[in-house]
């Protein structure tokens, strides 16, 4: 096991004029789980490539452990890419099919053994070590996959997308299945999604990646509560948080009829307008406040989403509320929203920063 | 192409195939009635795969999810557009639901490559000393090419691939781009994952033979083979990619560079020569060349690798067993296909174990069929193959010679090969 650094590592691709990955600083630790996500294109899946020596590295360093791995072959890195060969064997007993690679390794029979019988105990397949993939369920046949790549005791599982190709239900037990094994396991893991739900559902930390560039990492918690800008702020996070371009005025921020109010201080640098946010289950019904127009009422039982729209000057804004959802306001009528006291996000209109305040 | 229907499918196809509209879509492909389905041999994949009839065309039918089929369309379409040898894609099935409007996974549709064989099949059907080797050496050939196109395949192995047979040797066809992607260029890391990754595969295949019973090998043997991919790769992408520079006055060497080709078992035929700009740098690449008409017919639709006399008598046996089945009008393949089920392989799995290296699977037939006309001829009445059969293997093979060590040096190599 072993920590894995990426030091400004960058990554051009040739006649590109663009970094897909910019001087990437990150450090993950020992027996951690770090999730990479971002939109399509962002460079997560470049990294996590980097990382297994199937993208050159053009700038920078990538080390796991004190070892510098930038041009080592993708082989010699002590790395297991998990689900990429996912075929069982049909007439390989269970236990062959998840030391095989050991033995094309020429490692002795009692090593493969035991470490199959390891792998077995964790994976809750001991009893079915015998048989063939056959007899085994879907679950258990992935599992048994999931040996293939533990018995080879890697320092790094290295996970792209693994689940892309199950349907949404075994997508969410999978992924449940994979955390918790990871934590058992205890090596260090890089997973790569553009699902923001798996990725804070299943990270340690949660590296957000937007063109190339690292936006922010963190626990998902602290991501969740503490966006470091817009991007985060809007990508982390379903429903969406609710960004709103409102103006300052004296002593905060003009919030419909009302004003939020925020310290001097704070809003010393900005401009005209000012980000703010707010996550959905964070608004609250008013007097007074932002008026909305409700358009859509979502049901859900204890819970109501309202989907409506902030009618401001000349601009609309979509807004996004939960409510009690025994009594949700009517499709058409307009509501007040005042934000929760301290779960208010203020970004900068121009740079999209944070802008910290002690509210 | 884009074709909503009632259940609001969704059919993208390169070609209108309307037939397409009558397959019960609203059914698990795993399901299917047999009626919609042909024949063929089957590979092992992650998903739930069949080849289907339609028309007098066998598709192969796969099931995934629709960001994959899609992907996985377009990736194909890539390929052969680049003329890669690979599978054809036919289109993408979105927006599938059972009659109680359960959503059920897209399908991704190709053509199933005419008489081509999943390496299980390999290894059923032939007595070839070196078929595994030969399998592997296609493969290497068909990694060098994927990689000159910038296509890193991500998971190759025998599984992903089919063969057809070509005169003892045999063309690899990519067949599953799943885990593909196209780039200008493939780096070295790419390269090597993707060896690395072959050679574990291939070994780990061939131990699955090898556990199925259907060859015999060590574990040196296995990994002598699996290795092959390797070796075999480097020296040809070296050969094919590492420039070599000379007057235009030095022709030889392009001949010298072909015999270095010929040496490492890739004939003149397989070989195309391009120059750069500067016409310094010379690139060859391999196809595939094969000889004699009745051979290559027959291989062409059973994948049976027989000599020339043996091909023609066991076309003749194709054709009379087309005619007795009235079947002249069905797709060639098709009943190809069904006279290896019926005729020719029955026969096979009846020779003894112990007596398999008297005689060729096609000399054997070829017998059998001889021994029939006798028998027919005795009773005055027409004797069944199988009962034909019975009698050989129990009378007349057991009498031939042991001819494993006369029919040449290389099969003393030979591993035993056991039908399944």
């Amino acid at each position: 096991m072993a920590t894995v650094t990426y030091d400004k590592a960058t990554r051009l691709y040739p006649g590109g004029d663009k970094p897909a990955v910019d001087a990437l600083d990150l450090h993950i630790e020992d027996g951690e789980f770090l999730v990479l996500v971002g939109p399509s294109g962002c460079g997560k899946s470049t990294s996590l490539r980097m990382l297994a020596g199937l993208e050159d590295v053009n700038g920078g360093r990538i080390l796991i452990g004190d070892r510098d791995v930038t041009t080592v072959p993708p082989k010699d890195r002590d790395i297991a890419m998990v689900f990429q060969n996912y075929a069982l064997y049909p007439h390989m007993t269970v236990a062959d099919n998840m030391g095989f690679a050991l033995k094309i390794a020429g490692t002795p029979k009692d090593e493969i053994k035991r470490r199959v019988q390891e792998a077995a105990k964790i994976l809750d397949l001991e009893d079915y070590l015998a048989r063939k993939p056959k007899a085994l369920s879907g679950g258990q046949r992935q599992r048994v996959a999931m040996g293939r790549a533990i018995v080879r005791q890697p320092q790094v599982f290295l996970m792209d997308e693994p689940l892309s190709n199950l349907d949404a239900k075994l997508r969410v037990q999978t992924r449940t299945q994979i955390a918790s094994l990871q934590r058992r396991l205890g090596v260090t893991t890089v997973y790569v999604t553009h699902d923001q739900v798996e990725a804070m559902t299943m990270g340690d930390r949660v590296a957000v990646l937007k063109d190339g560039i690292l936006q922010q990492v963190d626990t998902p918690r602290r991501m969740y509560d503490h966006p470091n800008n817009v991007f985060v702020a809007g990508f982390i996070g379903s429903p969406a948080m609710n960004l709103l371009t409102l103006p300052v005025t004296e002593g905060g921020v003009l919030f419909g009829d009302s004003i939020h109010p925020v310290e001097r201080a704070a809003l010393a640098a900005t401009g005209k307008n000012i980000t703010l946010g707010v996550r959905p289950e964070d608004m609250e019904l008013a007097e007074h406040g932002l008026p909305v127009s409700v358009d859509v009422v979502e049901e859900l039982g204890a819970d109501a989403y309202i989907y409506g729209t902030l009618r401001q000057g000349e601009s609309d804004m979509p807004v996004i509320a939960r409510v009690d959802g025994r009594q949700p306001p009517a499709k058409g009528s307009t509501v007040h929203f005042q934000p929760k006291r301290g779960h208010v996000h203020l970004f900068d209109d121009n740079s999209g920063l944070r802008i910290e305040t002690t509210a | 192409m884009s074709l909503p229907t009632a259940t609001s499918l969704q059919i993208t196809a390169s070609r209108p195939y309307p037939e397409l509209l009558d397959l019960p879509w609203e059914v698990p492909l795993e399901d299917w009635p047999q009626h919609h389905l042909a024949a063929l041999p089957r590979g092992i994949s992650r998903h739930v795969v069949r080849f289907v009839k339609l028309g007098s065309r066998v598709l192969a039918v796969k099931e995934t999810n629709a960001e994959i089929a899609h992907r996985e369309y377009r990736m194909l379409r890539l390929l052969n557009r680049l003329e890669v040898p690979s599978v054809q894609p036919v289109g993408v099935i979105t927006g599938r639901t059972t009659p109680d409007g359960e959503p059920l996974n897209s399908v991704l549709i190709t053509r199933h490559l005419q008489f081509s064989l999943p390496y299980r099949a390999l290894y059923s059907q032939t007595l070839r000393p070196d078929t595994a080797k030969r399998a592997v050496d296609a493969l290497a050939v068909l990694l060098v090419r994927l990689h000159l196109t910038g296509f890193y395949w991500g998971d190759v192995s025998l599984s992903n691939t089919l063969f057809r047979r070509d005169a003892g040797a045999f063309a690899a066809y990519l067949v599953d781009a799943e885990t593909g992607e196209l780039y200008d260029q493939v780096s070295d890391g790419q390269r090597e994952y993707d060896l690395d990754v072959a050679r574990t595969n291939i070994a780990g295949e061939l131990m699955d033979v090898v556990a199925s019973g259907a060859l015999e090998a060590d574990m040196d043997e296995v990994l002598a083979i699996s290795d092959r991919i390797i070796s075999r790769y480097r020296t040809l992408w070296g050969e094919l990619t590492e420039p070599e520079s000379f007057e235009k006055g030095d022709r030889w060497r392009v001949e010298a560079r072909i015999r270095r080709l010929n040496d490492l078992g890739f004939d003149v035929g397989e070989l195309a020569i391009t120059t750069d700009i500067d016409g310094t740098t010379v690139r060859i690449e391999p196809k595939v060349v094969d000889a004699g008409h009745h051979s290559r017919r027959l291989l062409r639709l059973t994948g049976l690798d027989a000599e020339e006399n043996q091909a023609r008598r066991l076309l003749n046996d194709l054709d009379s067993y087309r005619a007795a089945t009235e079947r002249q009008g069905d797709d060639e393949e098709i009943v190809a296909h069904e006279w290896m089920a019926d005729c020719f392989e029955p026969v096979q799995r009846r020779i003894p174990r112990e007596l398999r290296g008297k005689l060729e699977p096609a000399e054997v037939f070829h017998e059998v069929l001889e021994h029939r006309w006798y028998l027919s001829e005795r009773a005055g009445r027409d004797v069944g193959l199988e009962e034909a059969a019975q009698s050989y293997m129990g009378s007349v093979l057991p009498t031939k010679p042991d001819e494993v060590a006369v029919l040449g040096v290389d099969t003393q190599a030979l591993p035993v090969v056991r039908t399944d």
